[in-house]
């Protein structure tokens, strides 16, 4: 394998890295305020699908991230009101969203366009085009950085950059500001932040609406940036494996940022198994690559590499005492 | 908060939860331009009206009741599986080795070897999940999600790799031997009567409801099932009345893995007759809808089977006769699974207004 096979690799990794990162972060919020969020998935699902149809109606791709962050906080509102507001199960209300999203994307995609369920292929400006950043081209004769600068860190979707900015962001939000404490406080116990006279309620509607905002950010970025328009099931999982990515991150930024980037470099090695069997010198079943990250993920939930807890008061809804 | 009567948790609230999902996705209906009325139509036609779709509509049912078991077996000792899907595919695994390995003199016995196969390989794939959940502590919810993964990518392995014949292309097995062919209903003396053609219900429904009855005995008859409710009641209660919490743990889940490979008996012996990619096709996670409708009972648990066969086969029929995608009855499961076990408390809070009024309008007056 050359320096350009890894470049491309590393270039795929990236871009398959960014709607993990997003719906990671995303997971982050919703955790560290204490609501357990499988439903990471579906509201990606529908974030995609609300993208890609408006962006494909209005030939506009911001249009198209705006309707999918809308899609997507609809959602978290509705499992807010099951988890926070009636206290429910939070992993079912979870289940039963990714259900929902699953088939009303359908639903709608077909009523909108007849296309089995697809939104129409979008080009253009209802797509967030790769951009060039300043002097890709001039630094490509720097032996190794200047390659890797112009293949791997250039030409992507703005989307992208801005994923690397959430978790910066997420990290200063969280350990720098006064909200990052008390959402992690909530999270841990929320007796406590409501004993300091902060309303327990609306600090978990809050989370879950940024929550919301970023899987939106993910959703759109799956139908209007790494493919051209929304088609039925595809995200295929990743809000599963972002999920995973956040225990295997110990619910921390710039960790989910490394174990986001990890499981996409191996979803981008799953389209090269010719590379894998030169890297490991045997060859390897490519379900085994798409199975890596599930399977890293139950060992770092095992406990076996440092033990992975969660916030401590998640899953349980808060009953304030009276 | 006023407590319910007996009847009105048991019957009222999963019939209110029913009538909420099924207000919601009439509303849905209307809003992709169909009339939810034609659509009950077709689907009831298709799925109740004659023989023939009574059938199908049996054939899903027997699935269902079994993932719906494995759900309420896990519940009883207060956890989650998750991971039906992936189980009930790894069952399919067991199934499929059985039958093509084994040269069974006769159909009876297979069935035997192979709902063996079944339960043991749905077992064995819950085996490391239950062992983290008892030991380490891990969530089982989370690490079923990731075995249901693991199992769709060990199968694409084992069809792709492994099991399929040379010379094939699509990722399946060989045709199992004609001898492992279950009877369907249609073939059975006294039911041939009422099922003159053909149908793909087969005799795993008879199982299906033997272990419905199982289970029954099992939670309600027996010291194990005791020591697994009390488990699930109450963890430090149990602990203190010296329930070991390792072994019901691992005894609860391993009961829930197999009968979720159980289900494949129905399936994949029964109805495909070899193994195929994502055989389970969803019925995995619907036993989640199912437990929870049936309000974890095993007669619940086969009702709300049944429910969710006619749902099965009605959205199907949706597909061919109507403007309305298949996806429809994937919207009803999650509405049924969203005010059936998250909203339960609204309903419930909506249930004790309504008694609160009948019982004492002053009083009630009064609060609001």
């Amino acid at each position: 394998m050359d320096y350009n096979t890894l470049l491309q690799i590393l270039d795929t990794a990236v871009r398959f890295a960014t709607p993990l990162l997003f719906a990671c972060l995303a997971g982050l919020y919703s955790e560290r305020s204490g609501v357990f969020d499988i439903g990471l998935e579906g509201k990606m699902l529908i974030a995609a699908m609300c993208a890609g149809a408006v962006a494909a109606l209005s030939g506009s791709a911001w249009l198209g991230l705006l309707a999918g962050i809308g899609g997507a906080l609809v959602f978290a509102l509705i499992h807010g009101v099951t988890s926070i507001t009636f206290r429910g199960n939070q992993l079912i209300s979870g289940v039963a969203l990714n259900f929902l999203a699953s088939g009303l994307t359908v639903l709608v995609a077909q009523r909108l366009f007849q296309q089995g369920g697809r939104t129409p292929p979008i080009s253009g400006e209802a797509r967030f085009n790769p951009i060039t950043l300043p002097f890709a081209e001039e630094a490509r004769q720097i032996p190794l950085i200047g390659p890797f600068y112009a293949e791997v860190i250039s030409g992507h979707a703005i989307l992208v950059y801005l994923a690397f900015a959430s978790v910066a962001l997420t990290w200063w939000a969280l350990y720098r500001t006064r909200f990052g404490l008390r959402l992690r406080a909530v999270g841990e116990n929320p007796a406590a932040v409501d004993t300091a006279g902060i309303s327990v309620t609306r600090l978990r509607f809050t989370a879950l609406l940024i929550t919301g905002v970023l899987c939106g950010l993910a959703g759109a970025y799956m139908a209007t940036a790494l493919q051209a328009g929304f088609g039925k099931e595809m995200t295929a999982g990743r809000g599963y494996i972002a999920l995973a990515a956040l225990i295997f991150a110990k619910w921390r930024p710039i960790a989910a940022m490394w174990a986001c980037l990890l499981f996409g470099f191996f979803q981008a090695l799953a389209l090269r198994p010719d590379v894998v069997e030169w890297m490991v010198r045997v060859k390897v079943p490519v379900p085994f690559l798409d199975a890596l990250p599930y399977m890293l993920t139950v060992f770092v939930l095992a406990g076996f590499v440092g033990k992975a807890i969660p916030p401590r008061a998640g899953g349980e809804p808060y009953v304030k005492e009276r | 908060m006023d407590r319910l009567p007996k009847w009105a948790d048991i019957v009222l609230v999963p019939f209110l939860s029913l009538v909420l999902a099924a207000a919601v996705s009439a509303v849905v209906i209307l809003a992709i331009g169909q009339d939810p009325w034609e659509a009950l139509t077709v689907m009831v036609e298709g799925s109740l009206m004659s023989a023939y779709g009574w059938g199908y509509t049996l054939y899903y049912t027997t699935s269902f009741i079994f993932t719906g078991l494995a759900v309420t077996v896990a519940f009883h000792a207060g956890l989650f599986n998750i991971g039906g899907e992936g189980q009930a595919q790894m069952g399919g695994l067991g199934v499929a080795l059985c039958c093509l390995f084994i040269p069974w003199p006769h159909w009876s016995l297979a069935l035997l070897g192979a709902a063996l196969g079944g339960a043991a390989f749905g077992a064995a794939w819950i085996a490391i999940p239950a062992w983290l959940q008892a030991k380490r502590g891990s969530h089982i919810v989370i690490t079923t999600i990731m075995f249901n993964y693991i199992a769709s990518s060990l199968l694409i392995y084992m069809l792709v790799d492994v099991l399929r014949p040379k010379g094939e292309q699509d990722p399946a097995t060989a045709r199992f031997p004609s001898v492992t062919n279950l009877p369907k209903l249609n073939e059975l003396p006294g039911l041939d009567l009422l099922f003159t053609q053909e149908v793909r219900a087969n005799v795993t429904l008879f199982i299906a409801l033997a272990a419905a009855v199982a289970v029954w005995a099992l939670l309600w008859r027996t010291r194990l099932g005791y020591a697994i409710r009390a488990f699930g009641k109450s963890q430090p209660a149990a602990k203190y009345a010296g329930i070991d919490a390792t072994r019901i743990t691992m005894i609860a889940l391993l009961l829930s893995g197999a009968l979720a490979g159980l289900m494949a008996v129905n399936n994949v012996m029964g109805e495909a007759e070899k193994l195929v990619g994502n055989s389970a096709s969803g019925a995995g996670f619907i036993g989640i809808a199912v437990a929870l409708m049936g309000r974890n009972h095993p007669i619940g648990v086969v009702l709300a089977a049944l429910l969710f066969g006619f749902l099965f086969q009605g959205g199907a029929e949706l597909g061919l006769w109507t403007k309305i995608p298949i996806e429809m009855r994937i919207v009803v499961q999650g509405l049924v699974i969203l005010f059936t076990g998250a909203l339960d408390m609204m309903v419930r809070m909506m249930l004790t207004r309504i008694f609160g009024l009948f019982r004492n309008p002053a009083r009630a007056q009064g609060a609001a």
